[in-house]
Parts: structure tokens; C-alpha cells; sequence
């Protein structure tokens, strides 16, 4: 098989992985070498379903042993298996990244013959780019479950960012779903991760020589909407992956149906995109704005509000924590406001020390007033008709979104009790980014 | 004494030019009402002053802002000297005269119109470089690597040097059609050269091979169930693609 069919069936067999991101690392170029790595990641394009492209994302192989019921690449799928040579992947990486296609190679693998032949394979892909072709830029790897420690070690030492996806959510559905994994052959990798990780720290502080072990840390994604899991469910276990394992990420990927199998919704069910929109909102309100999990949701409301973000949500819920006066409110307060990111809270700070401000100043500081305009004051006044029952919020809210749900004669709109809207519905007014 | 206004200033289209013309506007005490470089047609009813490039002039200011406000605000005026915004040249005289009053802390006053352009200024002249570092594609003619960009403002200066940190064993040049500048990489050595014109030959079978290969991934790995053209031209404007090897034909 020439490259061309191999490239196709081996990036098509690995699209459904959502982690793309080249981020978390620093690396400066050297001389003789190729490559250098930038924190904040570097996206090189976008697909056409908009997701970034910043990798050259495949597997080594989709040759797999497993049968794993929602995988396109389970034994017992009728599709063309390929596997590339290691030499053949690690030119066509570095050929695309001399054109400045990538920031690097996102490798994953199908297990062939077992976890550990295929870890092995991966390591001689992984040596070559990094020690044949001296590569400094971004490299993520997914750990092979069940592979010994030793070669995940080495694994490790050549890759920026290592994942073992959890793929679902909770143990009765992994079971379900992917008999040949069980929680803990995910869960113990992780662990040993995290271990290697903090062991590699304290090396370095010692020897300032030691190659660094996983240095943009690691991740993990699962799916969303093939098993009954609530939001509630979702949003706890993620909270306790970056609390107890120190994930840098956890992605979420709406159920794509691509196979048929006896425990699987079926063909024609449609991906909750929306929902993982409010996954991936709540997963930044739990890493970026000092929220806690429980605050979110809890047993009565288990999921998200389809209508509006968590945070919106949030604040609904919590109308007596506002109104919050700009000028005074302390920099974790201001994250509360939705409407406010980081960044306008930050100008916030900055703009304030000159001078207190007011509508028109935060307005002319790009702060998105359409929706903390319902939750501030400035100098002690809110603006102008702003409503301030939660209920008559809402509707404002809505209104600004361009939902024709905020008709005067709706007095009764309640906050959960919107159910009747359909999921096609849903999908459309899901326009935002992920 | 009132400071003079009816006048404006005519410059060589230079950083170190328009320092002077910050010099100027100090010692003569004058706020022209137009600052404008040669090759720019303008119209001006005022007089026009030639400004003369003088390097230590020039210097003396670049000091000065660092030292009399702060590094971050002479950081924002390098970027916005960059930009193709119109006006740019009086924004910056009008926000360092603001700086020399206020000092450090001017660039905290995110609300003031004149501090507002400076900052758009920046941002969209870093934007644009940031678009650049992931949409610049290259193509490979006999060993040599090749990129052409068309951006609004003048950013190979501030992004250049990213690939030769990345690139430091290859040869490479990056033409800015809008501009007419190159910056040429080779052995080591980096050099920005005006060039009005780039003629490029056939690709060979090799960077042919690779640009199918190239589309072939961005056009597999995208997930048909959720194509979503808005959000892709969200995070990839449509005037990027002219140059972009995945929508080349």
C-alpha cells in the first residue's frame, strides 16, 4: 500500500480523538536541530468542522486486537487495516512540518498483537524524529494501556503530552461498552503518569541534565452521550481527574455513531454537540475561574441548562451574590460575572487604579455588557431598565441571543423547565466555539 | 506659550523618522495635524516641514520613552509604528505626549481614546503575526524553503524570527506581496531586503507529492457528522486561504 492510502485510512481511523492541542510546553530552537515548541500552542489550520488542526494526527496502526463495541477499528469492523513503517511516518512528519503544515505528531495506535509491541513500535517512531531527525518540536502520545511501566517510561521521555482516554465515563459503561478495558488498567497508567511526572520534577531540581518526562503533562478525553452518564456525573469525574491525577485537560467528544453494536444508540442518533459546548464551558469555569464542581450542579439539577451557559446558570442561581459594584469587587468576584473572562477582569483591575469607571468606560473596554450588564453596578447605579427579577433576567438574556423566547406574554417561564425544545433546535443556536 | 498646530510634518516613513518627529513636536513646541511620510500621497492646506532622519535624535527619544514612561509603553509604540492603521503616526505622538505627562502608568487607562488606538494598534499588528506563525505555508524549491504572505500590516519584522529560531539549519524566505519586502534566512543570517517582484518556477514532483498528501489529511480528518463552515471561518479568515496549500488547486 503507497503512503497516500495509508495516510488516508490511518488519519481517518484517528479523527474521532479529539485532543489536538499543542500547548504547554516552551522549547527554543538550536542550532543543528529542527523545531521549537511555544506555550500557548500554535494551530496550523482548521478542518471543515472547524476543529483545529495543529498535529498530524494518526495512528501507527489500526490493526487492533480489542473489539471495543463504538470503535470504527474493533476487530470485528470490516475495514482496510494498514500499518505504517516507522521510517515512512517520521519523514512524512517532519516533511509536513518543514512547510509549517504542523507544530508536530499526535500518535496513537490500535493495539497490535499486544500493548506492548505496539509501545515499542511507537518508542522506534518517537526515537527517530526525536534523536535520527533531532525534532524540538511538539510531540503527544497516547499511553497504551496495559503496557509495562517501563516502556511507557520511554514513552514518556521522547513525547511533550501523553493521554490515556477514559472513554467513558463510568465503570458499568466501560464494561458495557469496552470489555477489553477495565477502569483501572486506565486509571493505574494515569496514576503512574502523574507519579513519573512529579519524580521527573524533583530529578531536575537535582540534576539539571535530566531528560525531562512528559513536560506539557497529560490528558484525557471522553465520550459524551452514548451512556446515561449525567452532566453532573461528567463534571465531578473531571473535577477529580484534575484534582487527583493533575490532568492538564480533559476533553469531551459528543458520540459519533459510526458502527452498529447491540449496546450502542442507534445509527441515525444525533451527536450532542450542544451539550458538549456546556461541557467544555463548565470544564473552563472549573480550571480557569475558581469554580467548584458541586456549584455547578448537584442530585435535583443534574444537567446543564441547554439555553444558556453554566456560568449564566450559575448566576441565575445565585442572584443575591449580585449585584457586583466594578469599581470595588476584589479580582475572584469579578470572575463571577458572566460576561467577564479573564481577560476583562484583568483590564478591570488595570483600568481601575486610574480612576473609577462606568458604563461607557467598560464599554469602550471591549467588557461584553449584553450579559454582565444584568449583574454589575458602576459607582453604586445598575444601567439603565435593567430588570432585576432572575426570571425577567432570563428572558433579557435569551432575548440577546436571538431566541424568540422572550415574548412579554411568557411571565411564566420557569428556569428548568424548558424540556420541550428538541434537540435539532438545540444543535442550531449552538453557533459558539468549543 | 501656546503650542503650534497649522503645520504638518513630512518624514522618510522610518521608525527612527517618526522619532524625530516626536523630537520636533518637543522642542519646537508644534502639534502638526498631519504627520505623513514620502511616497504617501496626502493633502494639506498647512505647511509642510520636512523632518530630517538624525539617528541620535531618534535614539535619544527611544530612551526617553522607556525611561520616562515605561518599556511596555515604547513596546506598544514599536507595534503600532508597524500597523496599517490610518493615523497611526499622530496616535503615537498623542500617546507619548500623554506618557511624558503621566508616566508608567498611562497604559493602565484602558478607557482613553487615544490610549484605545494605540492598544487596537498593537493587538491587531500582533493578531495579524499570530495568524501568520500557524498560516504561512512553505514550499520547497531546491532545498529552499518559500512563503508568500499578503498582510495588511507590516508584520515580518516581529514574526520572522520565530521561524528562525524553529528553522535554524534551513534556508528560507518569506515574501510580503503587500509590502514588497523579503526577509531572506541563509546560513545563519537574517536579512530584511525591499524586492518589488518574486518570480517563482514549477514545483517539483517531491513538494507536489506533499501537497496532495497535505490536503488529502486536512480534507480526511474532519468529522462529516459536525462540519460547521461558520466556526472554521470564525478561526480561519477567508482572506488567508488564497495562500493556504490546502485550498490550493
Amino acid at each position: 500500500m503507497d503512503i497516500f492510502d495509508k495516510l488516508t485510512i490511518l488519519s481517518d481511523a484517528a479523527k474521532y480523538d479529539v485532543a489536538c492541542t499543542s500547548s504547554g510546553v516552551d522549547r527554543k530552537g538550536e542550532p543543528g536541530s529542527i523545531g521549537n515548541a511555544v506555550a500557548g500552542g500554535i494551530c496550523h489550520s482548521f478542518s471543515a468542522d472547524g476543529r483545529c488542526i495543529a498535529l498530524l494526527k494518526v495512528l501507527l496502526s489500526n490493526d487492533c486486537v480489542y473489539d471495543c463495541s463504538y470503535c470504527v477499528n474493533r476487530r470485528s469492523n470490516d475495514v482496510r487495516r494498514t500499518t505504517f513503517e516507522p521510517k515512512e511516518l517520521a519523514e512524512l512528519m517532519i516533511q509536513f512540518y518543514r512547510r509549517n503544515y504542523i507544530e508536530g505528531l499526535f500518535l496513537s495506535s490500535a493495539v497490535v498483537r499486544n500493548p506492548d509491541y505496539t509501545c515499542e513500535q511507537m518508542i522506534e517512531v518517537l526515537s527517530l524524529i526525536r534523536n535520527t531527525y533531532r525534532f524540538r518540536g511538539y510531540i503527544h502520545v497516547k499511553a497504551i494501556p496495559g503496557a509495562d511501566d517501563k516502556l511507557l517510561t520511554t514513552l514518556g521521555l521522547l513525547a511533550d503530552r501523553m493521554s490515556i482516554n477514559l472513554e467513558l465515563p463510568s465503570h458499568d459503561s466501560l464494561k458495557l461498552l469496552a470489555p477489553d478495558k477495565s477502569r483501572e488498567s486506565i486509571l493505574v497508567p494515569m496514576g503512574n503518569i502523574k507519579a513519573g511526572i512529579h519524580e521527573n520534577r524533583t530529578d531536575l531540581a537535582k540534576y539539571r541534565n535530566t531528560p525531562k518526562f512528559v513536560p506539557a503533562g497529560q490528558s484525557t478525553q471522553m465520550i459524551v452521550g452514548a451512556t446515561p452518564e449525567t452532566d453532573y456525573q461528567i463534571i465531578n469525574l473531571s473535577a477529580a481527574l484534575y484534582k487527583k491525577y493533575e490532568l492538564k485537560r480533559v476533553f469531551y467528544s459528543a458520540y459519533m455513531p459510526v458502527v452498529t453494536g447491540r449496546n450502542l444508540p442507534s445509527l441515525d442518533t444525533k451527536p450532542q454537540l450542544l451539550r458538549e459546548h456546556r461541557l467544555y464551558q463548565a470544564d473552563w469555569l472549573l480550571r480557569f475561574y475558581e469554580f467548584e464542581a458541586a456549584e455547578l450542579l448537584d442530585e435535583q439539577n443534574p444537567n446543564f441548562n441547554p439555553l444558556i451557559d453554566p456560568k449564566c446558570n450559575w448566576a441565575l442561581n445565585h442572584y443575591d451574590f449580585f449585584p457586583v459594584e466594578v469599581n470595588t469587587a476584589p479580582y475572584e468576584v469579578l470572575l463571577r460575572i458572566p460576561g467577564v473572562g479573564v481577560k476583562s477582569a484583568q483590564k478591570i483591575i488595570r483600568a481601575r487604579r486610574m480612576g473609577s469607571l462606568d458604563f461607557l468606560d467598560l464599554k469602550k473596554m471591549n467588557v461584553v455588557l449584553k450579559r454582565a450588564q444584568y449583574f454589575i453596578t458602576c459607582r453604586g447605579k445598575t444601567a439603565m431598565g435593567i430588570p432585576t427579577h432572575p426570571d425577567a433576567v432570563l428572558r433579557g438574556l435569551l432575548s440577546e441571543q436571538g431566541a424568540a423566547l422572550a415574548q412579554p406574554d411568557m411571565e411564566q417561564f420557569s428556569l428548568f423547565d424548558n424540556t420541550t425544545s428538541t434537540k435539532e433546535e438545540l444543535i442550531k443556536c449552538l453557533t459558539g466555539q468549543i | 506659550m501656546p503650542y503650534r498646530t497649522d503645520i504638518a510634518y513630512l518624514y522618510d516613513g522610518s521608525f527612527e523618522g517618526l522619532l524625530c518627529c516626536v523630537h520636533e513636536s518637543y522642542y519646537q513646541k508644534e502639534l502638526p495635524s498631519l504627520i505623513f511620510h514620502y511616497g504617501e500621497a496626502q493633502e494639506t492646506l498647512f505647511p509642510v516641514k520636512e523632518i530630517a532622519t538624525d539617528p541620535e535624535s531618534a535614539e535619544k527619544v527611544e530612551r526617553s520613552i522607556g525611561k520616562s514612561i515605561s518599556k511596555e509603553a515604547l513596546s506598544l509604540v514599536r507595534l503600532c509604528y508597524l500597523s496599517h492603521m490610518e493615523d497611526r503616526e499622530l496616535t503615537i505622538l498623542r500617546f507619548l505626549r500623554m506618557g511624558y505627562k503621566i508616566g508608567s502608568s498611562v497604559t493602565n487607562m484602558l478607557a482613553h481614546d487615544t490610549v484605545r488606538a494605540i492598544t487596537k494598534g498593537a493587538q491587531n499588528v500582533q493578531g495579524e503575526a499570530h495568524f501568520y506563525r500557524e498560516f504561512l505555508r512553505f514550499s520547497e524549491y531546491n532545498g529552499a524553503l518559500v512563503a508568500i504572505i499578503e498582510p495588511k500590516n507590516f508584520v515580518l519584522p516581529i514574526m520572522s524570527g520565530h521561524f528562525c529560531d524553529r528553522f535554524p539549519s534551513e534556508q528560507f524566505l518569506i515574501y510580503d506581496k503587500t509590502h514588497k519586502h523579503a526577509f531572506v534566512y541563509q546560513n545563519g543570517e537574517k536579512n530584511l531586503i525591499p524586492l518589488e517582484h518574486l518570480e517563482l518556477p514549477e514545483v517539483d514532483a517531491t513538494e507536489a507529492q506533499h501537497r496532495v498528501l497535505w490536503k488529502q489529511f486536512y480534507n480526511t480528518i474532519a468529522i462529516e457528522g459536525r462540519i460547521n463552515p461558520k466556526r472554521r471561518m470564525g478561526h480561519m479568515p477567508k482572506r488567508y486561504w488564497s495562500q493556504l496549500t490546502e485550498f490550493m488547486d
